[in-house]
């Protein structure tokens, strides 16, 4: 139990120390967010334009209306507990719920299919690889994961647009979708399907690696342990051994990597949305920091940083009931 | 990677990262039998340089790798007198084809000499990687060390923190200290990239002392009268040796792949050439448009060349400590199981 009381302490503190964090940041660096919203608004002017008393109205409007940060602490916990996240500054008047979820679903659906799919395919291939160590199969597979692996996806990215959009012009280059209304018409979401073509199979061409390689060495170890020694002693056959005493083990590390992916999926995939102008929750970080939108920023951050705490503690829990000897042990 | 690592941010350095509660906890049961050659090596790599080297460079894999960085090294000093033209000048017509008018890799939108680019940013990604990896391994290995040292509420906070830093989603934190900054340079991204991806090398160093605190040696030291700071230079450190090239290594990667990321991103300093940076121009400007291959093609290689090499030395470092990925029949668990569990 004491294991259990521990994580949720862990998690209370950790969220809270996030929150804070999440809070200072954005002032402890210098720049107006009032200043650079009138300049949008306005065109790009610069500051010698920008009208005092105006700048004070969008102020007192953002609630930035110069108060002490301690008050502004409070006031943040407190509207954080009310889930009120403000309005954004970029797509004012918008509220940031709002635009946080529009850009939700696009980062759900596209980033969620490809992080599970991806599990799925690295930890069989993996397990495979481990199964036959030392093989062809098992250098193929080990070192064209690790060279894969070496690419940076945002390249990947670059080609497959360069390749099939420009080139061959089979997809879209970028975006959610063509046309300006999104409806859940037929025609939209064979649209939509056509612009997530891309960004998903560039995510899905590294996606399976880490589970490849981890799966295959937490494998190679798990099987040169004791008890799949006795195992072997005991004459059972290869492949059981390899599946109820190697892969059963090795998996467990895996699956806390997967709830921590799953967590990670708030956050968005900053790269490939930003090559690919995904209409996702990357996107809209990036937006949101090249706008100093402040109120955006934070409840991403929030958000993004709760799913991964929460996948966490989701994953703890679950590998304490799985392994017994991890609640044992006295280190957090 | 950790990681842009990275959300799923740069590549590889982010997988580690995505380990979470990993097997890296299970450390203390670690058996602490060796096997004679584990031992030989053990002695080699903890007191004479040249063997340790000899090991390594035996390693075909890692041979190659060192080979690899080294060129690329060299590349980096030798840039601003290999490169033909000035990389931020306008030395042709824009947008020119690999090969035309004797360009090599063909030129930007601006009449810039891509390969000359190419070749000066080798220096920003040696440098980033270098000395953010240099600077991240050292914080990461301070409070990994205290922190498996000491026990009690020295551990409880530094451990606090190290999950902390592990948890709070890499990229986005980097995008945001970096984007916030009054100063755009390659300093900036050096310091954004240290303070955040310290902490999976923190973690796995701290359960690498705690199995090591124990250990009779350690015990004898302490009963001998042999101070903390002593104990932990003299006897805890040399035999982490091999977890602290390989945490380097990591860090250096996850370093690489961070600062072309910020900068494809549009977060790094405009004056500096860098390969994240070319290749956001060239994705910004009309590159692929046009089909100005050479443009896109050429930095995103030469990043990939460049990770792979270090990838490559991690190998060799990683096989010499860890007898299950030797390429030969696993063996029995030794007493480098930790930092293989660790690296795995």
């Amino acid at each position: 139990m004491a294991y259990f009381l521990r994580k949720l302490a862990f998690f209370v503190l950790t969220l809270w120390a996030a929150v804070t964090l999440n809070f200072l940041i954005p002032r402890l660096q210098p720049g107006d967010p009032a200043e650079a919203i009138l300049r949008r608004l306005g065109g790009d002017q610069g500051p010698s334009t920008v009208d005092p008393a105006q700048l004070e109205a969008i102020r007192t409007m953002l609630g930035i209306s110069g108060e002490n940060i301690v008050v502004q602490y409070g006031q943040y916990i407190a509207s954080i507990f009310r889930g009120e996240f403000g309005v954004s500054y970029t797509y004012f008047p918008y509220s940031v719920t709002d635009v946080i979820g529009d850009a939700m679903l696009w980062t759900l659906v596209l980033v969620g299919v490809t992080t599970i799919f991806s599990f799925i395919v690295g930890t069989l291939l993996g397990t495979w690889a481990a199964y036959r160590r030392g093989t062809r199969v098992d250098g193929v597979l080990t070192l064209g994961s690790t060279f894969l692996g070496t690419l940076p996806y945002f390249w990947i990215a670059l080609l497959l647009i360069y390749v099939f959009a420009f080139q061959l012009q089979w997809f879209p280059e970028g975006g959610g979708y063509s046309s300006t209304v999104p409806g859940l018409g037929g025609e939209f979401l064979v649209d939509a399907f056509q612009h997530a073509v891309l960004p998903a199979v560039s995510l899905l061409i590294t996606g399976p690696i880490g589970w490849i390689l981890a799966m295959r060495n937490n494998m190679v170890q798990s099987l040169g342990e004791d008890f799949s020694r006795l195992a072997v002693a005991r004459g059972l056959s290869e492949r059981r051994i390899a599946i109820s005493y190697g892969a059963r083990i090795a998996i467990l590390p895996s699956v806390t990597g997967f709830a921590l992916a799953l967590g990670g999926l708030f956050g968005g995939t900053v790269l490939v949305e930003q090559v690919f102008n995904y209409p996702g929750l990357g996107r809209l970080l990036v937006e949101a920091v090249g706008n100093r939108d402040y109120p955006l920023l934070q409840a991403l951050f929030l958000m993004t940083t709760t799913g991964i705490l929460l996948a966490n503690l989701l994953a703890d829990v679950a590998y304490g009931i799985l392994d017994p000897r991890v609640r044992r042990e006295v280190s957090a | 990677m950790s990681g842009m690592t990275t959300g799923s941010g740069s590549g590889g350095g982010d997988l580690g990262e995505g380990r979470g509660g990993g097997p890296a906890e299970q450390g203390p049961e670690t058996v602490s039998i060796g096997t004679s050659a584990d031992e030989q090596i053990a002695r080699a790599r903890g007191r004479r340089l040249p063997a340790w080297f000899i090991i390594l460079w035996r390693d075909a894999k890692c041979r190659v790798g060192m080979i690899m960085v080294a060129s690329f090294a060299l590349i980096a000093v030798l840039a601003p007198v290999i490169a033909p033209f000035d990389p931020k000048e306008s030395v042709g017509a824009g947008n020119l084809m690999p090969g035309q008018d004797g360009f090599l890799l063909g030129t930007t939108d601006r009449g810039e000499d891509v390969f000359s680019q190419l070749l000066i940013g080798a220096q920003t990604s040696m440098l980033v990687g270098v000395v953010a990896g240099v600077i991240s391994s050292i914080i990461g290995l301070i409070i990994g060390l205290v922190a498996g040292y000491r026990q009690g509420w020295v551990d409880d906070i530094l451990s606090f923190l190290i999950n902390l830093g592990l948890v709070v989603p890499t990229l986005p934190l980097m995008v945001t200290l970096a984007s916030y900054s009054p100063v755009r340079g390659v300093w900036l991204i050096i310091f954004v990239i240290s303070v955040t991806g310290w902490a999976y090398g923190a973690r796995i160093k701290r359960s690498q002392v705690l199995t090591l605190r124990t250990r009779d040696f350690v015990e004898a030291a302490r009963l001998a009268g042999d101070g903390t700071w002593r104990i932990i230079t003299r006897e805890i450190m040399p035999n982490m040796s091999s977890l602290i090239v390989v945490g380097f290594m990591g860090a250096a990667l996850g370093a690489i792949g961070g600062e072309a990321g910020l900068s494809f991103l549009g977060l790094g300093d405009p004056q500096t050439v860098s390969w994240g940076a070319m290749l956001n121009q060239a994705s910004t400007g009309s590159a692929l448009l046009i089909g100005q291959w050479g443009w896109v093609v050429a930095p995103g290689l030469a990043l990939a060349l460049l990770i792979t090499s270090f990838t490559l030395i991690n190998f060799g470092v990683d096989a010499l400590s860890n007898p299950h990925l030797r390429e030969k029949a696993p063996r029995p668990a030794t007493r480098r199981k930790a930092a293989k569990e660790a690296t795995a």
